[in-house]
């Protein structure tokens, strides 16, 4: 990467969904690629992840989960963030998460949401094209 | 197996045949290495020369009888078919109870719980942590109000239900023999099981309350107990599916899983100070079955094999029902794919098929839709067709352990043994699984396979139909299942008349006396059944368990 310093990555897991799998794969890329990356565990609730993100002064959020309650996990991260003036992180996510949800994880602020299938070069890649430093 | 004169030909004409292949093999496409899913690799051929060492009586057997290769059941599925078991549950327990009247109707022998998270967890349906989660991926049950609805209709004293839980499993169990008992039903004759496995949920599932130590002594507990008051019930299902699920190889699966049976077996024994005869024979244990045919198959055959040694040998048990691992299997969720998802029918079929050569006891197949959302009924129909033409058609059941001798199948049978043991034996220098999980060994075993295979994935080393080859640009778009967004609420307002209804003085005694045997030595399921009784919720009780124990907080090994 071409940046001063390394970009700083929260990975994490809202909500009670222990399917992990797919997000510590993530997390791995993001080291492999040489990004920072704070992992935050299963079992967190919003206001965790948002403390964490705040604290870990990151660049970047990416959410997982596969257990159906996105809509309201996601959008609460969003929620709290903006309520805390740290809408500036970029925050993706993923999971199993139906098509038709994509646009209203986005009304809520969300930059991109990947679903099952997308390789881990395309995440990579999107993440170097669109992270804002601060 | 086979006299030096035979061995000798065999070489001889195996020289002849390489000569052969060289002239071809130097002008074709032929993959010069192949290997199975799990990186095992496998030669082109295989011949008596590679089984040459095999001992047909101490290796391969008879059914029924030690080492079990080749199966628990001295009669295969002649004698007794495996059980058609079903994982379903969703929104409320009416809603699952509709489900379940249904697969029954369509012929399912045997009935499985899926639980939503909050119950899995040990949440009430109000809990904020429930928010949004309530009859999500499984029924809600809050309390025992809850379980007799569920099992309404359904005969407890012939029905054998599995449910899958773990931390509240002593909550859920105790529940469900109190539906048994306002059924009239005696427990001698409840028969099921319960996941009750913690050690695989540290390692791969991740539904985690309390920490290790005391989760293991609730196991002791429930498997005590069991022993003693509700002899037919399976008090452990101990499993590898979902350390495979997490991305483990199979080999992986099948040596972390038995080495989670040695720990609960030796902490049975150095804690309740219980005979390994009095309670061995009621373990049970629940394998994935992956896309890789063969090396499934092997690995089932080997499963017993270990298993019959362990507990012979390592734990001189000498009832030979101690030595039986008898197992269920779920086909590989993780194989399924979202892209093209009637292909999932295929792939089921065939993983089921290997579970039956394999000689499971009892088999869910997945639905074509299960990546997506609940399954359908129209999609839960296809999957349990998919075991009754495996079966009742293709003849796959007539003979036992049909692949026996097969110079490939008894190879890679010894070569999963092999590297099974290898683990067991790290496993064992370490200090046992709980040595082993504290320093984040199997979880960051698991995390490396897992990582290598989606790059085998991204790499197109590894093939999914529909996902890294022969991609299609258009959709297939199928009817997925919705619960209803009315279910939280509905269920609240259920719990919230519960909590009105009950007597509340009774419910906190109860809940006391369960606090007092937690923090002695005494077997907490007595109290937890009182405290059921009582409708005391789920919450409730599993409070007491993390006020008393402490709660686990993942250490995100990745």
């Amino acid at each position: 990467m071409n940046l001063e310093r390394k970009a700083r990555v929260l990975i994490a897991k809202p909500g009670l969904d222990g399917h992990d799998r797919g997000v510590k794969i993530i997390a791995r890329a993001y080291r492999d690629a040489g990004f920072e990356v704070i992992y935050t565990g299963v079992h967190q609730t919003p206001e965790q992840i948002v403390n964490a993100a705040i604290q870990e002064d990151v660049d970047l959020v990416g959410l997982s989960c596969l257990s159906g309650a996105h809509l309201y996990l996601f959008s609460e991260v969003m929620r709290q963030l903006r309520e805390r003036g740290a809408d500036d992180i970029t925050v993706i996510g993923g999971g199993i998460i139906p098509k038709e949800d994509v646009p209203k994880l986005r009304e809520a602020g969300m930059k991109e949401v990947f679903l099952p299938g997308t390789s881990l070069a395309q995440i990579i890649t999107w993440t170097r094209e669109n992270i804002k430093l601060k | 197996m086979f006299t030096v004169k035979t061995l000798d030909q065999v070489r001889k004409e195996m020289e002849k045949w390489l000569v052969e292949i060289r002239k071809v093999l130097n002008h074709s496409q032929t993959r010069p290495e192949s290997s199975t899913v799990s990186n095992l690799d496998i030669k082109l051929i295989y011949t008596p020369e590679d089984i040459k060492d095999l001992d047909f009586k101490t290796n391969i057997g008879y059914p029924g009888l030690y080492p079990f290769t080749r199966g628990v059941q001295a009669t295969g599925y002649r004698g007794r078919l495996w059980t058609l078991r079903m994982f379903s549950g969703f929104g409320t327990a009416s809603d699952t109870n509709h489900r379940w009247q249904q697969l029954l109707k369509y012929g399912e022998t045997g009935l499985s719980t899926a639980f939503d998270f909050p119950t899995l967890m040990g949440y009430d349906s109000d809990s904020l942590r429930a928010h949004a989660e309530v009859g999500k991926c499984g029924v809600v049950i809050d309390t025992l109000a809850d379980m007799e609805v569920l099992t309404k209709g359904i005969p407890l004293d012939q029905a054998s239900t599995s449910m899958t839980i773990n931390p509240p499993a002593s909550v859920l169990w105790a529940m469900y023999l109190m539906a048994a008992k306002k059924q009239g039903v005696g427990w001698e004759k409840v028969n099921g099981t319960i996941q009750n496995d913690m050690l695989k949920e540290f390692i791969a599932q991740k539904t985690f309350m309390c920490p290790p130590e005391p989760s293991i002594r609730l196991i002791s507990d429930t498997i005590e107990f069991g022993t003693k008051h509700v002899p037919r019930w399976n008090t452990v299902s101990i499993s590898g599916y979902h350390i495979r699920e997490a991305g483990a190889t199979a080999v992986q699966e099948l040596a972390f899983t038995l080495a989670n049976g040695i720990a609960y077996v030796q902490d049975v024994i150095n804690r309740k100070k219980m005979d390994v005869d009095a309670f061995a024979p009621r373990l049970s244990f629940f394998f994935n079955s992956h896309i890789d045919f063969f090396e499934e198959i092997a690995k089932f055959r080997v499963a017993r094999r270990m298993w019959a040694k362990i507990m012979k040998q390592r734990f001189k048990a000498k009832n030979p029902r101690s030595w039986w691992l008898r197992f269920h299997t779920q086909t590989a969720g993780c194989s399924l794919t979202a892209q093209q998802p009637f292909n999932n029918v295929i792939r089921t079929t065939t993983e089921a098929l290997a579970a039956v050569l394999g000689g499971t006891q009892s088999l869910h197949t997945n639905s074509l839709d299960e990546v997506l959302a609940l399954p359908s009924d129209f999609a839960v129909n296809i999957a349990l067709r998919t075991q009754q033409v495996i079966a009742e058609e293709i003849g796959v059941i007539n003979t036992i352990d049909p692949l026996a001798g097969s110079y490939f199948v008894e190879t890679l049978t010894n070569e999963i043994e092999e590297k099974a043991w290898e683990y067991i034996e790290k496993i064992d220098k370490m200090g046992g699984m709980l040595a082993a999980i504290e320093r984040g060994f199997p979880q960051l075993e698991i995390a490396n396979s897992a990582y290598k295979f989606q790059q085998q994935l991204d790499s197109g080393e590894k093939v999914m139909i529909g996902v890294n080859k022969y991609r299609s640009s258009e959709e297939t778009l199928i009817e997925t299942l919705k619960v209803d967004e009315g279910v939280e609420a509905e269920q609240v307002k259920r719990l919230k008349e519960i909590r009105r209804v009950r007597d509340n003085r009774k419910v906190k005694q109860e809940l006391a006396n369960l606090r007092a045997a937690c923090q002695s030595n005494q077997n907490v399921m007595p109290y937890v059944i009182q405290a059921v009784g009582e409708y005391a919720t789920e919450q409730e009780i599993c409070d007491v368990y993390r006020e008393v124990f402490g709660e686990y907080r993942d250490p995100g090994f990745f």
